[in-house]
């Protein structure tokens, strides 16, 4: 029975280091628009590229659920505006097509 | 920036809104508990990994490697490089967090996944110490329980349900990223800009686990900012 324990302290440090060092480091700083501007669009490109991502190593018999949950929850919200209900859209719809 | 809010309770608010992320992770992290009883590690390492690494993906890529037999500090870099992005969120949530007092910073930060940063940013506006840390502690209990639930009952739930569930966190991104589209069509553009750019770097495959993520979070933000910077003067604050 081996330990884990060196391996998941090293993995907590490696995780929880990224998370922080920007966010103390950069939170007093008076930072130029341009910047701003880069650190705001942060959070469109890195959904867009989790979802592209998500879409792209999907394997073959998740291909088509996947797209089709995702988007059928992108419609939703579009319509409704209502983050709870958009997402059991594309669940149940992804779940439909998986059963 | 809101002045003001910062006194105001945000709970309520940050329970509803944190839902799909409790519910989306919870089977989950069952998944993964159960998972990681397969791969032999003990109750122990299985809630410790949940509970100080806390990372969804990361933590899956774990038991992998550890199944292959792959080496300590190899698995540690792989984890690094897995989680890198998150560089980019924490940077972009520090200037979102302009009115949470610093001391609180460093635990705060241990809370920021995908899915916590998402609801976040995408919630600019009522963002204070309040709904940040219920939203974050919530997403956290729902994943470090969910584990041990898994761990001890996994067997329960059905492949298909898990399957469908884990697509419902990507449904969540879309839910959260296309409603911004009617503000600006710039959304749109963007959505479809860092798609592209992701794809390249995907396929060429010369970056893996990890840059292929930040780099394309790097090019596509500063694409943004030479596009549209000029055009859209109105803030989105």
């Amino acid at each position: 029975m081996k330990g884990y324990l060196p391996v998941i302290i090293g993995m907590a440090l490696v995780t929880y280091l990224p998370r922080v060092i920007p966010l103390m480091v950069l939170k007093d700083r008076q930072l130029n628009d341009k910047v701003k501007k880069f650190l705001q669009y942060i959070p469109h490109t890195s959904l867009s590229v989790l979802i592209i991502r998500g879409i792209l190593t999907s394997s073959q018999d998740m291909l088509l659920p996947t797209i089709l949950g995702i988007s059928s929850a992108a419609v939703a919200a579009y319509i409704k505006g209502d983050l709870l209900l958009s997402v059991f859209v594309g669940v149940l719809v992804s779940y439909l097509l998986l059963m | 920036m809101v002045e003001g809010s910062y006194k105001r309770g945000r709970f309520k608010e940050a329970i509803v809104e944190s839902m799909p992320i409790v519910l989306g992770y919870f089977p989950i992290a069952m998944a993964f508990g159960l998972l990681s009883k397969n791969t032999a590690l003990s109750l122990r390492d299985t809630s410790l990994l949940s509970a100080i690494v806390y990372a969804g993906a990361s933590q899956f890529m774990a038991l992998d490697l550890i199944n292959a037999g792959v080496n300590s500090s190899s698995i540690i870099l792989a984890i690094f490089l897995l989680n890198i992005r998150h560089i980019m969120m924490s940077a972009s949530l520090s200037v979102e967090f302009k009115n949470i007092p610093k001391k609180f910073l460093p635990i705060l930060g241990a809370g920021i996944t995908d899915e916590t940063f998402s609801v976040v940013s995408f919630n600019k506006d009522k963002i204070n110490l309040v709904y940040v840390s219920t939203i974050f502690l919530l997403s956290y209990l729902s994943w470090n329980i969910g584990t041990i639930a898994g761990y001890l009952v996994g067997e329960i739930l059905p492949a298909s349900l898990q399957a469908s569930l884990s697509i419902g966190l990507y449904a969540m991104f879309a839910a959260l990223l296309f409603p911004e589209a009617k503000k600006s069509k710039n959304t749109l553009v963007l959505f479809f800009i860092s798609g592209i750019v992701y794809a390249v770097i995907y396929y060429s495959k010369i970056f893996t686990a990890g840059w292929d993520i930040i780099l394309a979070i790097i090019i596509a933000s500063a694409l943004a900012v030479l596009l549209f910077d000029n055009k859209e003067e109105e803030s989105e604050n």
